[in-house]
């Protein structure tokens, strides 16, 4: 690309490279602390660029497809399943999956129970099957609401279950997280883990929503 | 905890020692479906908390501590990862990884590189050696 070209936030940078838009707003007060912050780590030996950008890839890396690679398993492998239930982060490590130390419990849908999962102190999640949070799950509604009118904020999710289904909210801490494994859906015998994974959306490991219905 | 709408639980009041953060079971308003696409920056301030808890300079019940000190006005006034960058930088000053001086500085040095995130967090760039 020319150096020439016009200054434009559409094109490129006068450096010839592109702007990246999210990047681009004004800087705030906590952007420059961050700058700043991660500066003086790298100067003073803590951590270096590689590193941050390793685990930025690995954190991008991490996606509601891991879990749902972990549910769709539990639906086709009846000793997987027992080995999830009885340990998670086990389960999970035998995926390949990388869970740190955290202690992870599964929760498995039934005919009579369905779990929904929260951290009403603040934002503890199954970062490491699932990626980073949705906004809504760090909320305040939420957060406040789900364990005490669960049926309504599911309602607020489009998610409507039968008066017999009991919910359990299951409210998470810094050592312990959950994850829902959803129930399977029903005209899905006979398909593939593959397919079965593509069915399993991130709410439904959430229990803030339920799996795709096969085609 | 087990729910049917029909049996709902009084609310704990702050007054019987529950802090600002402790919001299960409160009243609040319906919840916004919102999402967004996390920022370079904030996947930094992410990445930079588990590269520093990992290595021993402060825990995920240090970030915690700040955070809940921080107080309910920082909660509804400051975005999550502003709040975690604040968060962090307590817990490395507190841990001796740097001194609030060196930040000061260094956050001067940042604001005059350029006026947007991009100008500022790439000195090499701003230089013009594209």
């Amino acid at each position: 690309m020319a150096h020439d070209a016009p200054f434009a936030h559409s094109g490129m940078s006068p450096s010839g490279h592109p702007y990246r838009p999210d990047n681009d707003e004004p800087l705030t007060y906590w952007q420059c602390m961050e700058i700043a912050m991660r500066e003086l780590l790298i100067e003073k030996g803590v951590t270096t660029p590689e590193e941050i950008a390793r685990q930025i890839e690995a954190m991008d890396a991490r996606s509601p497809a891991n879990g749902a690679a972990l549910v769709a398993r539990v639906w086709t492998d009846p000793a997987f399943r027992e080995r999830v239930l009885a340990d998670a982060s086990d389960a999970a490590r035998e995926m390949g999956f990388d869970i740190g130390p955290l202690r992870l419990i599964a929760v498995e849908n039934t005919d009579e129970v369905h779990n929904v999962i929260v951290c009403t102190l603040c934002s503890c999640y199954p970062r490491n099957l699932l990626g980073l949070p949705p906004d809504w799950y760090k909320s305040r509604a939420y957060r406040s609401r789900v364990v005490r009118e669960p049926r309504a904020v599911l309602r607020e999710f489009g998610v409507e279950l039968p008066e017999h289904v009991t919910i359990r909210v299951h409210d998470s801490t810094a050592e312990m997280r959950y994850i829902v494994i959803p129930r399977r859906p029903e005209g899905t015998e006979g398909m593939s883990e593959g397919e079965l994974a593509a069915l399993v959306t991130r709410d439904s490991m959430i229990g803030t929503g339920l799996p795709r219905r096969p085609e | 905890m087990q729910d049917d709408d029909a049996k709902i639980l009084p609310i704990p009041t702050r007054a019987e020692g529950r802090r600002w953060h402790d919001m299960g079971g409160e009243d609040a308003g319906p919840v916004e479906l919102c999402e967004h696409d996390y920022a370079l920056w904030e996947k930094r301030v992410d990445a930079l908390m588990v590269i520093c808890s990992s290595k021993g300079h402060f825990t995920v019940d240090g970030l915690r501590r700040a955070l809940e000190d921080m107080g309910e006005e920082a909660f509804e006034t400051m975005s999550y990862y502003e709040r975690w960058v604040a968060a962090i930088n307590q817990n490395l000053v507190e841990a001796g990884v740097y001194t609030l001086e060196e930040l000061g500085r260094r956050m001067e040095e940042v604001r005059a590189r350029g006026a947007t995130y991009g100008e500022a967090a790439a000195p090499h760039e701003a230089a013009g050696d594209g």
